[in-house]
C-alpha cells in the first residue's frame, strides 16, 4: 500500500514533532511519501527526508501555498492522490481545515483524529469527548486519515529519502490570506512538551495567570489554559486544552485551578503523570490525579515555584 | 442575503456518556439530548448578521431522526425563519456521516440559493470536525473553518480563524462555508414568547431518498469501547510532599 503523507510545514519550517509522529502511524499502512507544501519549503523537504521509515519526499514550492488555504492545497493533494491508497496527516488545524476537504473531493469518508491503526482499513478514534474509543472499517478504495499525535511516538531520524519536486496544482482563487497574529514565545511547543502546567477559571485574572507561566519556566514546561480562561481573557485561545482546543500527553501535566469538566479532560488525560492543585476538594478533577493538593493555588503555586 | 445553518441534535453536553454493555455504542435511550453547542452559535451568528442588516432569511437544516424537529424549533425560537428537517434514520443510535450529510445540505442548497453557510466547526458526539468542510468541497465554495470573528465586505467575508499558533485572518469570496468556533458569540436563550412564535414557523419535512442521496455508511462501526481507565490517585498534605513525590516517586522533575 502506498501512503501519501502531508508533513506539517509552517512558514517553510517543518513541524518535525508533529510529522515524525505521523510517520509512525502512517508506516503501519504502507510505504509512506511525504509532501511539504508551502511557498518555500525546500529545507522543510529536506529535513522530512531524513525521518527514518520515509521513502520519498515530494515537495511542492508555490506562493500558492504559503499560508495552506484549504482549497489550493486540497486540490494539490487531490491531484496526487491517484498513486496513494492513503492520504495521511498530523490532526493540527491546517490538516483538520484541509483533509476533510481532499476527502469530499475524492468522494470518500475522511477519518479524522485517529488514535490508533488496527490495519490498512481499520482505526480508532475517540468520540464524545474521548468517552468512548471507536473502532471503525473504511469500505472506500482510498482513505483519508488525520491522526492524533499525542499518541504515537515520533519516527527516529538519520534516513537518507530522494527528493522530488512536484509541480503546482490547480488554483482555485477562493481566498486569500491577509495576516497571522502569531505570539512569540520561547516557551517549549505545547502538543510537543514533556511537562505542561495549565491555569483555569480559578487563576482569576490575566495578570495573576503570571503565576502559572512562572512555575512553568521554572520547569522548562509549556503553558496552557481550560477554555474557561481563554475565554475570560486570562490566557491566548491556541493554549487551550481540551476536545475543542490542542490534545496533550506529556509525561507531567499540572492543572491548577481547574475543576476538570469532561470537554477539558479530553484533551489532557492521557498524561503520563498528572497533578491537580485546586481549592475545591470534590473537584472532578482530583479523579483523574495521581497527585491532587487540596490548597488555594495563590499559596500553593508560588510556594511550589520556589521549591521545584 | 439568504443564510443557511446546519444544526444538529446532539447527546447534551452536560451529560454523562455510558457505552452499551455490548460494545455497539453508547447509550442514548432516555439521554438529554440538545443543540450542538457549536451549532447555537452559528445560529445566533446568523440573526446577528440579519439584525445587522447584512441578511434577510434564514433557514435551518437538521439531517437524523424525526426529534431533530425539536432542534430545529430551538433555532426557530431562537431567531431563524424556517426550518428543513431531513429524516435520514429512524433509530437514535444511526449517525448520519459527514459526507452524506454535506451531500444532503448539497441537495437542499441547489434548491435554496443562499448566500453562506454558517455551520459548527465540530459536532460534539461524533468529535469529527469535518461536515463544513467536506460542503464546501462539494460546492466548490471558499472556506474559512474556526471562525472566532466574521466580517461582511460586499462580495467577500473577512474571517479570524482559530489556529494553532494563535489566530489567521482570511478573505474569502462569498457565497462560502464557514464553520463557527467557541469564542465567536454567546448564543441567546429563547424567549417563551419567541418559544410559542416558533411554533408556528414554517417546518418543512422531507427525506434523504426525496434528494436521491445514498446515506448508507462509508465507515462501519465494529466496536465501541470504553477509554483505559486512570487509577485512582493520593491526596498529598503539603508542597513539600508533592514536590518530593514527583522527584523521587514519579520522577518527572
Ligand atoms: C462545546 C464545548 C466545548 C468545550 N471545549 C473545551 C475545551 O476544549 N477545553 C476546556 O477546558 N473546556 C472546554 N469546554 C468548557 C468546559 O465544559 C468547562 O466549562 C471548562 O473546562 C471549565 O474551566 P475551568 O475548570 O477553568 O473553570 P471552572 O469549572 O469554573 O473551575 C474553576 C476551578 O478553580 C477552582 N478554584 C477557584 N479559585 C481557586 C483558588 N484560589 N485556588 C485553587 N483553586 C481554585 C475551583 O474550585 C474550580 O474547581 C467546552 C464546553 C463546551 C460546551
Ligand atoms: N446531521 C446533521 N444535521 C445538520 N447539521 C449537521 C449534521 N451533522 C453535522 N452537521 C453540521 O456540521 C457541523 C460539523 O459536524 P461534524 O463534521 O460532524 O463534526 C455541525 O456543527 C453542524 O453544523
Amino acid at each position: 500500500m502506498a501512503v501519501l503523507l502531508l508533513a506539517e510545514v509552517d512558514n517553510g519550517a517543518l513541524n518535525m514533532d508533529a510529522t515524525a509522529k505521523s510517520v509512525t502511524a502512517a508506516a503501519k499502512l504502507g510505504d509512506v511519501t511525504i509532501l511539504c507544501a508551502g511557498e518555500r519549503c525546500a529545507d522543510a523537504g529536506k529535513e522530512a527526508a531524513t525521518i527514518k521509515g520515509v521513502a520519498k519526499v515530494l515537495v511542492a514550492e508555490d506562493p500558492l501555498y504559503g499560508h495552506r488555504l484549504a482549497e489550493p492545497t486540497a486540490a494539490l493533494l487531490a491531484h496526487l492522490a491517484a498513486d496513494y491508497d492513503h492520504i495521511v496527516a498530523p490532526a493540527t488545524t491546517d490538516a483538520k481545515n484541509i483533509l476533510p476537504r481532499v476527502a469530499a473531493l475524492l468522494d470518500v469518508m475522511v477519518i479524522t483524529d485517529v488514535s490508533g491503526v488496527v490495519d490498512a482499513d481499520t482505526f480508532e478514534r475517540p468520540i464524545y469527548a474521548g468517552n468512548a474509543i471507536q473502532t471503525v472499517k473504511s469500505k472506500d478504495a482510498k482513505k483519508v486519515v488525520s491522526i492524533r499525535t499525542s499518541t504515537f511516538e515520533a519516527a527516529e531520524t538519520g534516513g537518507d529519502a530522494p527528493v522530488e519536486t512536484v509541480a503546482t496544482a490547480a488554483a482555485p482563487g477562493l481566498s486569500e490570506w491577509v495576516e497571522d497574529h502569531v505570539a512569540e514565545s520561547d516557551r517549549p511547543d505545547l502538543t510537543s512538551a514533556g511537562v505542561v502546567v495549565s491555569g483555569g477559571r480559578g487563576v482569576g485574572s490575566e495578570d495573576d495567570f503570571a503565576l502559572i507561566e512562572k512555575l512553568a519556566d521554572k520547569l522548562g514546561a509549556a503553558v496552557g489554559a481550560s477554555r474557561a480562561a481563554v475565554d475570560s481573557g486570562f490566557a491566548p485561545n491556541d493554549w487551550q486544552v481540551g476536545q475543542t482546543g490542542k490534545v496533550v500527553a506529556p509525561d507531567l501535566y499540572v492543572a491548577i485551578g481547574i475543576s476538570g469538566a469532561i470537554q477539558h479532560l479530553a484533551g489532557m488525560k492521557d498524561s503520563k503523570v498528572i497533578v491537580a492543585i485546586n481549592k475545591d476538594e470534590e473537584a472532578p478533577i482530583f479523579q483523574v490525579a495521581d497527585y491532587g493538593l487540596v490548597m488555594d493555588l495563590f499559596e500553593a503555586v508560588p510556594e511550589m515555584t520556589e521549591k521545584v | 442575503m439568504k443564510i443557511l445553518v446546519p444544526v444538529k441534535r446532539v447527546i447534551d453536553y452536560n451529560v454523562k456518556v455510558r457505552v452499551k454493555g455490548d460494545g455497539s455504542g453508547v447509550d442514548l435511550a432516555n439521554v438529554k439530548m440538545s443543540m450542538n453547542p457549536f451549532d447555537e452559535i452559528a445560529v445566533e451568528q446568523a440573526i446577528r448578521m440579519k439584525e445587522a442588516g447584512n441578511a434577510d432569511e434564514i433557514v435551518v437544516v437538521s439531517i437524523g431522526v424525526k426529534q431533530s424537529q425539536e432542534t430545529l424549533r430551538t433555532a426557530l425560537a431562537m431567531g431563524a425563519d424556517r426550518a428543513i428537517l431531513i429524516v435520514a434514520a429512524d433509530d437514535v443510535h444511526t449517525d448520519i456521516e459527514p459526507l452524506a450529510v454535506a451531500k444532503l445540505l448539497k441537495a437542499v442548497i441547489d434548491e435554496e440559493q443562499p448566500g453562506l453557510v454558517l455551520c459548527g466547526k465540530q459536532a460534539i458526539d461524533n468529535d469529527m470536525n469535518a461536515t463544513g468542510q467536506m460542503l464546501s468541497a462539494l460546492l466548490g465554495w471558499s472556506q474559512a473553518t474556526f471562525a472566532s470573528k466574521i466580517d461582511i465586505d460586499g462580495d467577500h467575508a473577512l474571517v479570524k480563524r482559530e489556529v494553532d499558533g494563535g489566530m489567521q485572518s482570511i478573505r474569502v469570496k462569498m457565497p462560502a462555508v464557514i464553520s463557527v468556533d467557541l469564542r465567536l458569540n454567546e448564543p441567546r436563550y429563547a424567549s417563551l414568547p419567541n418559544i410559542m412564535k416558533a411554533k408556528k414557523k414554517p417546518l418543512d419535512e422531507k427525506t434523504a431518498a426525496d434528494y436521491g442521496v445514498d446515506v448508507s455508511p462509508r465507515l462501519e462501526i465494529v466496536k465501541t469501547a470504553e477509554p483505559a481507565e486512570r487509577k485512582a490517585g493520593i491526596i498529598v498534605e503539603s508542597v513539600d510532599q508533592l514536590v518530593e513525590k514527583l522527584r523521587n516517586e514519579a520522577g518527572v522533575i
